[in-house]
């Protein structure tokens, strides 16, 4: 069974049709790489998959059960990183992630966020407001509150946006390490990250899915990635 | 390796909700601000605009007179950032791919903004005991008063967490949420009287004066207990709270 089903989702904005007709489905082990142009339905078909918008038309169905009538234990079983990373700005690290913790009801609240704090290696700016922290920490708290509960699934909007080398490295690290166990979703417009990360590639434009292979195969597509991009979404 | 199923989740979603969402007042000077403004007019309006002294009556009806002016000010202000700030935040992204229902949410917002209005209005105890020192009150019709002063601000809170829902801006949610709750209070003083005696005539007019604040508070501030004004209050409340579910629902 497929961890991730996106089936036939659409959605409108007005009289703008923001995703028509989305569908594919990603098995555990696999780390998508989410490409396409700035308003392409990047964001939106996540926003779906995650039950964060109701979808026109289709269904999204996370670890076999639909985000929208089995809510709950859909979104038990899902790790979401919006784009920007949003947080509780007036919280510490700590306080946010245990306020996460005890929201999605953990066994053990403390000895997660002990353990999260770890792998991203939040420990040092733990006690700090979030308000006051920089864009890379910013975007690391983002990802650990995604990763907090172990998911099945981990959905993420553009997380090595605004991060330096350095910490690119650490958020694909950390990715490789949990790959194996999971479903990974990655939106991003870095095609570098492709080669470097995903397993696999689905290329979305205007709303539709304009390429869904292989890294491998998307990689012998040509040399110039960006050039193959570019016919890819015209 | 793979974890093993999670257990529903019950109520602990429910409660992180609410302890967050009342700790959160107390996380900027807000709330200070707030239990000071809240206090320094509960005290100087009933004293020095209702002459609660110079009546030389031990009751406090003439410092509840003044509730409903008060939590239609400051129940939109503690409220506005119920769901408002969640938008501009971005967080209400978060919070609504986590596992939790926006019911559970949305109840666990509500009742700690009561709760905390609730905690201002506890702070004026110190009234209740001068007019008991000064003269012998019927602690009954006191206790009374704040029950049906509590029940009023959750009906000006239900007003607020609507208009929260339909913003991102603090600003825009605390002044439509005041406006509504002004035009309730003015809906009792019998305001919109003349304009509307044509259409409903002169007991239409009086059953429609029924709808302020005023009406409903003035019972319980007597000592009556009814079961009316009780049912208005809370059905405003928790109309206002299912609405506002349903707004941030459908976004």
């Amino acid at each position: 069974m497929p961890l991730v089903e996106a089936k036939h989702l659409s959605k409108s904005y007005g009289a703008i049709r923001a995703v028509r007709d989305v569908s594919f489905s990603v098995d555990r082990g696999e780390v998508v790489g989410f490409l396409g142009p700035h308003g392409a339905g990047k964001s939106t078909t996540m926003k779906m998959l995650t039950g964060h918008l109701r979808a026109d038309a289709g269904a999204a169905v996370i670890a076999g059960f639909d985000v929208a009538d089995d809510a709950v234990r859909a979104k038990q079983r899902l790790g979401y990183s919006p784009e920007g990373a949003p947080a509780y700005g007036e919280m510490t690290v700590r306080e946010f992630l245990r306020f996460a913790a005890d929201l999605r009801a953990l066994p053990d609240a403390a000895e997660s966020v002990r353990r999260t704090l770890e792998l991203c290696r939040l420990q040092e700016v733990a006690a700090q407001n979030i308000d006051t922290l920089s864009k890379g920490y910013r975007m690391r708290v983002g990802f650990a509150q995604a990763v907090l509960h172990d998911p099945e699934v981990l959905i993420l909007d553009e997380p090595t946006d605004g991060l330096d080398p350095n910490q690119k490295f650490e958020v694909r690290r950390i990715l490789k390490e949990m790959a194996a166990t999971k479903a990974v979703i990655v939106s991003t417009h870095i095609l570098e990250e492709v080669g470097e990360l995903c397993t696999r590639v689905i290329v979305i434009a205007k709303g539709e899915v304009r390429c869904d292979e292989s890294r491998d195969r998307f990689l012998a597509r040509g040399a110039d990635l960006n050039a193959v991009f570019r016919q890819l979404t015209a | 390796m793979s974890a093993p199923a999670p257990a529903a989740p019950g109520l602990r979603p429910f409660s992180a909700m609410l302890r967050r969402e009342f700790a959160g007042y107390f996380r900027t000077p807000l709330a200070y601000v707030f239990l000071a403004v809240f206090n320094a007019f509960a005290v100087s309006l009933a004293f020095f605009v209702g002459g609660l002294y110079e009546s030389g009556v031990a009751s406090l009806d003439r410092f509840f007179l003044y509730h409903p002016w008060l939590w239609a000010f400051l129940a939109p202000a503690a409220g506005a950032r119920l769901w408002a700030e969640e938008r501009r935040q971005g967080t209400l992204e978060l919070l609504l791919t986590w596992p939790i229902t926006v019911w559970q949410a949305a109840l666990g917002k509500f009742l700690a903004a009561w709760l905390f209005l609730a905690c201002a209005l506890l702070m004026t105890t110190p009234v209740a005991l001068t007019v008991g020192w000064l003269g012998e009150p019927d602690w009954g019709v006191i206790v009374s008063g704040y029950v049906g002063s509590f029940l009023c601000a959750g009906a000006c809170l239900g007003i607020a967490a609507v208009a929260s829902a339909l913003t991102r801006s603090q600003v825009i949610a605390f002044v439509t949420g005041f406006l509504a709750c002004f035009v309730l209070v003015l809906v009792g003083y019998g305001v919109f009287d003349e304009l509307l005696a044509g259409a409903l005539g002169a007991g239409g007019v009086d059953e429609f004066r029924r709808l302020g604040l005023w009406r409903n508070l003035e019972p319980f501030t007597l000592g009556l207990l009814d079961a009316r004004p009780a049912a208005y209050f809370l059905s405003v409340a928790f109309a206002g709270l299912g609405l506002s579910a349903i707004l941030v629902e459908r976004r």
